[in-house]
């Protein structure tokens, strides 16, 4: 396109883009539709308090899915983040509870295994070109295997310093806590990543078409380690999260994060078939499970009709994409 | 603007129009679903000024939870309550459980009535609801330590796997028992008591703390495996069991959906006549097996109960600001037909007549 040439034109499609060409736009009408039909079916859904509620129900899996989304641009899939995530949340508050260690270092270490599951996925699926659903299932099961062999009680008695992510703070009456901040704070910088720099391209690039972007000259296996070393610091920083949310170390949590961040990457828009997709969408994707969760339970609908709902939600996103892209 | 890139642009601009499209003729049936999901639980009158209660499951789908909804729903509507329930993804998922906790604090609910699936973990959340004034009760299992909930309405565990131990002593009088015992999982309170109290009412072991999360042992005791209370997975458990021993001639489950999966694993190896298998759980399914001779006893339990006390205590709080305290033994009998000497018991008439589940 050249915008020297037509200015006029340009910025006429650069604003009809901006309203109704972008990929969000469907997830967008999706959230908005939803939280209008449940501002109207209950009063308490509209207030300051309970939208920060929802941000806290949705921050942990809002995190992962920020590792998940990434992934998949790369046409990967990753069903080891919930396990990731538990392990390194259970080393942290057990490291910081239960053996004394400073609880910097604490958090430091559970990151830090966060990262080298990230990294030891990268490196089977770039070193021995396995696919990544194959990886990823073989080490959600590493990671859920060391988590229970590490302990299979709940770590309690966390030190403030480790949930204070939990705590919250006043804006205009509103209680909003810090983990929050953090999760919008990560989605900033993830899309400013992606769309300002060399490198957050050239992850659209391999995933668009991996022999295309190796031959353009981007090193596609660098590209796809820092994928997935990012993916588990994410995972590692969700585990903080969890721990902060819920004031324990457990061991049985994220059984089911792996396919609730999928469920969040998916509906936001971003195609399982890689390179195209959109970290922005991502968050309002987790924002519409959270929206429908809290909606339905302060409606007094049964917990059932939630995942069924989200289940067709998530075809009706699928075959948006299907539908757009056929060749 | 080359023609491509127009092309480009107007395609892009279809594709978002089909985007809204999709998802515009999703919503609505999406939202009839729930409009109508919505209906039951907000007939009568859905007034502001009404007493909300919370019903917080470990699951949805588990006939005991099943039964105890039914005991909460009922008895909500015969007070002229909203009753708002919820539950994990599934049995272990704290975080679902916390969520289900919150909504239900912003819907305005006085009480919370909860069978925690994580006895710790859900701790420091119940400690925010009660901080922020509202009652919780657990149900049938009771939170680590029991005083993080206001109350506990639930089965006396121990107790119930002393009947099964007692009653099973007494009808292997004479044999020396070998015995398997198929658990629920490491480190659950339900597990340990059940377990521990029925190695006790034998008369196996003694003096054993009945809140201790350790499963007691026992020389008789030749196998001990987990099976997370799965009918699949009890199975599996009865048939390795049985590759270590043979020799195997009483079996401990700690639920009826264990004690069929064993009973299977039994008949698969022609011993299902020489080997008597107790449980726990007194389900309409589970007392269909004592009547057909699967399961030899079983301890039945009461979850409909548990629920309809709890919604009253929540109501009785609302109204007067008395809340309810330390805990409410829901009562436990022994269901068997092959009674024996000295140890209370009731037919398999009672108990389908008492039991919980589809029949």
């Amino acid at each position: 396109m050249s915008s020297a040439l037509s200015p006029t034109i340009d910025r006429r499609a650069g604003i009809a883009k901006v309203l109704f060409g972008s990929p969000i736009l469907g997830p967008l009408a999706a959230l908005l539709m939803a939280s209008i039909f449940f501002a109207i079916m209950s009063p308490r859904f509209l207030s300051g308090p309970n939208f920060s509620l929802i941000l806290q129900q949705v921050m942990v899996v809002g995190v992962l899915a920020i590792g998940q989304t990434l992934v998949i641009i790369t046409t990967g899939i990753d069903l080891s983040n919930g396990m990731v995530m538990a392990l390194s949340g259970v080393l942290m508050a057990s490291f910081a509870a239960q053996k004394g260690l400073n609880p910097v270092l604490a958090v430091a270490l559970g990151l830090l295994v966060a990262v080298g599951f990230g990294l030891l996925n990268g490196a089977l699926v770039t070193g021995v070109g396995l696919p990544a659903f194959i990886v990823t299932l073989g080490t959600m099961n590493i990671a859920y295997a060391l988590t229970r062999i590490y302990t299979t009680s709940t770590v309690t008695g966390l030190p403030k310093s480790l949930t204070f992510l939990g705590d919250t703070f006043y804006l205009g009456g509103t209680a909003i806590a810090w983990g929050t901040v953090l999760m919008v704070v990560l989605y900033a910088i993830t899309w400013f990543a992606l769309r300002y720099t060399a490198a957050g391209r050239s992850v659209f690039a391999v995933g668009d078409n991996i022999e295309a972007a190796r031959l353009s000259g981007i090193n596609t296996k660098r590209v796809l380690m820092g994928v997935y070393a990012f993916a588990g610091l994410a995972y590692g920083i969700a585990a903080l999260l969890l721990v902060a949310r819920t004031g324990v170390g457990d061991p049985q949590a994220g059984q089911n994060s792996n396919l609730d961040s999928i469920t969040a990457v998916v509906l936001g828009g971003t195609s399982l078939f890689g390179g195209r997709g959109s970290i922005v969408g991502t968050l309002i994707g987790a924002l519409i499970v959270g929206v429908f969760r809290n909606g339905l339970q302060l409606m007094g609908v049964e917990s059932t009709y939630q995942v069924l709902v989200t289940g067709i939600l998530v075809i009706a996103a699928v075959s948006v994409d299907q539908l757009t892209h056929r060749k | 603007m080359s023609i491509p890139a127009m092309e480009k642009e107007r395609r892009q601009y279809t594709m978002s129009l089909k985007h809204l499209a999709v998802f515009g003729l999703a919503l609505p049936l999406v939202l009839t679903a729930c409009s109508s999901g919505a209906a039951p639980s907000t007939s009568g009158s859905a007034g502001s000024d009404q007493i909300v209660v919370g019903l917080i499951t470990k699951t949805e789908t588990n006939p005991f939870f099943v039964k105890m909804k039914e005991g909460a729903q009922a008895k909500a509507t015969e007070l002229g309550v909203k009753l708002l329930t919820g539950a994990g993804a599934k049995d272990g998922d704290n975080e679902g459980q916390v969520t289900a906790m919150e909504n239900m604090i912003n819907a305005g609910a006085k009480g919370i009535l909860i069978t925690p699936s994580d006895t710790k973990a859900i701790v420091p959340s119940i400690e925010k609801a009660r901080a922020a004034g509202v009652v919780v009760i657990a149900l049938d299992t009771a939170t680590d330590p029991q005083s993080a909930s206001d109350a506990l309405f639930a089965t006396d565990n121990f107790k119930a796997g002393e009947l099964i131990g007692q009653w099973a002593g007494k009808k292997m009088a004479g044999k020396t028992p070998v015995i398997a015992t198929l658990d629920l999982q490491p480190g659950i309170t339900v597990g340990a008591q059940r377990h521990n109290g029925f190695l006790q009412g034998m008369g196996l072991v003694s003096g054993i703390a009945a809140d201790s999360t350790d499963l007691a042992t026992s020389k008789e005791v030749v196998c001990a495996q987990d099976t997370h209370g799965d009918q699949t997975e009890g199975q599996t458990a009865m048939e390795n069991c049985l590759s270590k021993n043979s020799d195997i001639n009483l079996v401990y489950t700690i639920n009826e959906p264990a004690a069929f999966g064993a009973y299977t694993a039994l008949k698969n190896a022609g011993k299902e006549k020489d080997v008597v298998i107790v449980s726990v759980d007194g389900g309409c399914q589970g007392v269909q097996g004592v009547v057909d001779g699967k399961i030899a006893a079983t301890s039945q339990q009461y979850p409909l109960k548990m629920a309809s006390l709890g919604v009253e205590a929540i109501v009785n709080y609302a109204k007067t600001g008395t809340k309810p305290t330390g805990y409410t033994d829901t009562g436990v009998t022994l269901i068997t037909d092959k009674a024996q000497a000295g140890v209370d018991s009731k037919d398999s008439a009672y108990g389908t007549a008492n039991c919980w589940g589809n029949k």
